[in-house]
């Protein structure tokens, strides 16, 4: 695929994104003009940018698209619920073109087409009397986008590119055709306006039928850029007088323009006016200040009567305000060009080969700092010092880099809440909050399907029929949130709702049936509830096509593993339920604090670390011990990976946290914080427990990374199953899970 | 006054019969002062031809007579409405020039 195409699908699929969201706004407000122009412009954004690559199929319908958005904003047609589902099913169709298109296919397949068609009869239906084609071509001379009614002035076309040509006297006998150069301009953009400029050629005694006397004014509105424009004239270059305003020029460059031109200002202006480039009001004000002029006292010595260039800039004022909807309009233009401005496209493996790079860094300095202190040279290892932290500045930006907000996943899901709401004949609200929290980028494109399953589930099995709902007390709106926050270098997506929770009984029951559970296991409440992210589960009697076949939660639980992460549910019954997904922050380097158990060293993200205790006599026998007061579960790192060799006499224990639960973890020494570049374990370990990575410490050795997540299943698994036979309820709190 | 018989243009209204199509259409001119043109079978036209036609306007014009032009071929009007010259032309006749194939 060419680049062009590539930057073509990619915009426009953020167009697309911007008309999703400002359609679902239309149902809400449908009286708000600026909403209903935002989504016209990103729709006949998407057009414009589908001529110029000359792809016909996008272009075609959206186009027919663009006739429903222009009646709408002409007031002819009412927003209406039919109205909005129509075009929400528009934007979807345009993004399956896009992927036609991406896919390099020439044009859509029969299903897609038939799709197409039918989505056009109904968008005719909607505009009225199936008319003859509505307006191909009509649309084509003035650009409705981009025509701003100011006030009786007429229309202008603000966003075109204006050129103005005359060619020179010798370009027909060079052998060239001006028409040909123009034509071929038209294949860059969409030309607008053309006047042709023929007041050069002179009376018939000296015209040379040989010679070229004719110029061209010309409003193009195209996505090339002026070197491209330049280069249509590459040929003549050296023999037409060539002026190019970019798209948006402000007045004064218009009438400079005009000074620079042979012919008389007056026509010019007219000229300027019937391609678009100015208002007639500023014409007939400019006009209007001429005669005044001219009628004033001729007393004061040169009777110089002013240029119409000269009194336009005088009237910008007038301008001002005779236009004003113009000038917000183009601000407006302006203020998201200049946001445009301030971002910078890179692509993501740059993004990530700069990462490696940067663990490089940290590795290699890791190596100085340990030479530097056993130099024992006090210049060096503060040399070194210095340098390590600038490392750990690089790391950060660089990190910084990959983040981005959850926002834009999220909103998402007001579309996804829309159509499901209405299929299910439910009324829910979506609450989002917590947009601004920022992750790691592949973490946000890894999170989107496990996210969208949990909300389905919400949406279908959590919120309860309005019926229900009235019964039980509670509003007939539904809700279902989606919040993001930080929490000690992690990130938490809940996803929670206010419908009628899980139903402990059934899940039980459910369990025992399918044999995930035996008889006369004793389970504590949260892990009843966790039992939904089992293989096989589920507990909706009748399959719906959202969810509910059973194949969703485990998946959904593997996914968010697969991220170093972890998934667990609380529930209370008949007031909703809440799913929490916990998140490392980043995937590739990390804070670690460094432990020794016999020669080998292992690093535990410093992130999960809560404190370190001294245990001169740790309790044999017995896997948990007394923390102020709290029983906390213990593992001896020692015993976990078979190390040989006699544990020292004092031993510590470093306290992790994750998902709400502590758990000790005994080793021989502490070593102290180490900056931690993850490295990927391969494909020889997939079943190593209790291993997350591995990374390189500066003297060249091997650390491996502990899983805390893993860990501290493991810990708190072990506690279960030696105690609950003894118990009827556990004290101690629970993992989700196995 | 009556108008004598149309013009009828053979050639093509490009570059290489400019000179010559020069002096007959001018010709044409100083002995009517309604001339009519009859460009039905101009295959081509490009600027000298499009051209060739505002002179002839405007010569018309300033000696106070009329051109019409009564029939255009495809080609013709093709490059009057590109060059969006119908209206400065004011022929009404540009209509059935949409019929000519």
């Amino acid at each position: 695929m060419d680049e062009i195409t590539g930057v073509f699908i990619q915009e426009s699929r953020e167009q697309l994104a911007e008309m999703e969201s400002g359609l679902l706004r239309l149902e809400q407000d449908p009286e708000d003009q600026d909403n209903i122009n935002s989504i016209f412009r990103a729709a006949h954004t998407i057009k414009g940018g589908s001529g110029v690559i000359e792809c016909h199929f996008i272009e075609s319908f959206t186009h027919r698209v663009e006739n429903l958005l222009d009646a709408l904003r002409n007031g002819d047609l009412a927003v209406t619920s039919t109205l909005a589902t129509l075009l929400l099913e528009c934007c979807d169709h345009m993004g399956c073109l896009l992927d036609v298109l991406g896919a390099e296919a020439s044009e859509p397949d029969a299903e897609l087409q038939a799709r197409g068609e039918s989505l056009t009869e109904r968008l005719k239906v909607l505009l009225g009397a199936p008319t003859t084609a509505p307006a191909s071509s009509d649309m084509t001379l003035h650009d409705p986008t981009v025509e701003v009614e100011s006030s009786g002035g007429g229309i202008v076309v603000t966003d075109s590119w204006h050129i103005s040509v005359r060619f020179g006297e010798n370009v027909l006998r060079g052998g060239m055709e001006p028409l040909s150069f123009i034509r071929y301009l038209a294949s860059l953009g969409e030309i607008v306006g053309l006047e042709t400029i023929t007041d050069a050629i002179p009376a018939a005694a000296e015209m040379d039928p040989e010679s070229c006397y004719i110029g061209f004014e010309i409003q193009l509105q195209t996505r090339s850029s002026k070197a491209d424009i330049e280069r249509v004239f590459d040929f003549v270059r050296d023999e037409c007088d060539l002026h190019i305003l970019p798209p948006n020029s402000k007045l004064s460059e218009y009438i400079k323009r005009i000074e620079e031109l042979p012919e008389d200002s007056m026509r010019l202006g007219e000229i300027l006016v019937r391609c678009g480039a100015l208002t007639q009001t500023e014409i007939d004000q400019g006009l209007l200040n001429q005669e005044t002029a001219c009628a004033g006292p001729s007393t004061d010595g040169a009777p110089h009567s002013p240029q119409l260039g000269e009194i336009l800039v005088d009237n910008k004022v007038v301008h001002k305000e005779l236009v004003e909807a113009a000038v917000v309009k183009q601000t407006q233009v302006n203020d998201k060009k200049a946001k445009e401005a301030r971002l910078v496209r890179v692509q993501a493996d740059k993004l990530d080969q700069l990462i490696d790079l940067v663990g490089e860094l940290v590795i290699a300095g890791a190596s100085a700092n340990l030479l530097a202190q056993k130099s024992r040279q006090a210049g060096l290892v503060e040399a070194t010092s210095v340098l390590s932290r600038l490392v750990e500045n690089i790391r950060d930006s660089a990190l910084q880099l990959r983040m981005v907000q959850i926002g834009d996943t999220f909103t998402r899901f007001n579309r996804v809440v829309r159509d499901v709401s209405k299929e299910l004949g439910k009324e829910i609200d979506l609450q989002i909050s917590g947009a601004e929290t920022e992750l790691d980028k592949t973490v946000v494109e890894k999170i989107g399907d496990p996210l969208m399953h949990l909300v389905r589930n919400s949406l279908d099995h959590g919120i309860e029929p309005v019926a229900l709902r009235l019964e039980r007390g509670k509003p007939a709106c539904g809700r279902v949130s989606l919040n993001a926050f930080h929490d000690s270098g992690s990130i938490v997506i809940e996803v929670s709702d206010d419908g009628g929770g899980l139903n402990k009984n059934k899940i039980s029951a459910k369990a025992l049936e399918r044999g995930i559970i035996q008889p006369g296991q004793q389970l504590s409440e949260a892990e009843i509830v966790n039992l939904i992210f089992e293989p096989g589960f589920s507990t909706v009697d009748k399959v719906s096509n959202l969810s509910g076949r059973g194949v969703g939660m485990d998946v959904v639980r593997r996914n968010i593993q697969a991220l170093r992460g972890a998934v667990n549910v609380t529930s209370v019954e008949g007031q909703g339920s809440t799913f929490s997904i916990h998140l490392p922050l980043t995937l590739a380097i990390i804070d670690g604090f460094l432990v020794g158990v016999g020669k080998a060293a292992y690093v535990i993200p410093l992130d999960t670390v809560v404190e370190c205790i001294e245990q001169k006599e740790p309790p044999t026998g017995r896997s948990f011990l007394n923390l102020r007061g709290e029983a906390l579960p213990f593992i001896r790192l020692r015993d976990l990976f078979e190390i040989e060799g006699t544990p020292p006499a004092r031993e510590s224990i470093v306290v992790i946290q994750f998902g709400g639960q502590k758990a000790g973890i005994v080793v021989d020494q502490l070593m102290g914080e180490f900056q931690t570049v993850i490295k990927p374990l391969g494909v020889m370990f997939p079943h190593l427990q209790g291993i997350g990575g591995s990374t390189i410490l500066g003297s060249g050795e091997v650390a491996l990374i502990l899983d805390v997540a893993a860990l501290v299943r493991i810990v708190s698994q072990s506690e279960e199953q030696k105690f609950l036979p003894e118990r009827n309820t556990p004290s101690l709190p629970v993992h989700p899970g196995n | 006054m009556p108008s004598s018989q149309p013009l009828t243009v053979t050639e093509d209204l490009t570059i290489y019969h400019a000179l010559e199509l020069k002096e007959k259409l001018l010709d044409a001119l100083s002995q009517t002062a309604d001339l009519e043109l009859n460009l039905a079978q101009v295959g081509e036209m490009d600027t000298a031809g499009l051209q060739l036609l505002v002179l002839l306007k405007k010569e018309a014009q300033r000696a106070g007579k009329c051109v019409r032009i009564v029939a255009h071929s495809q080609a013709v009007s093709a490059v009057v409405e590109f060059c969006n010259m119908a209206a400065e032309f004011g022929d009404p006749l540009l209509i059935p020039a949409h019929e000519t194939p």
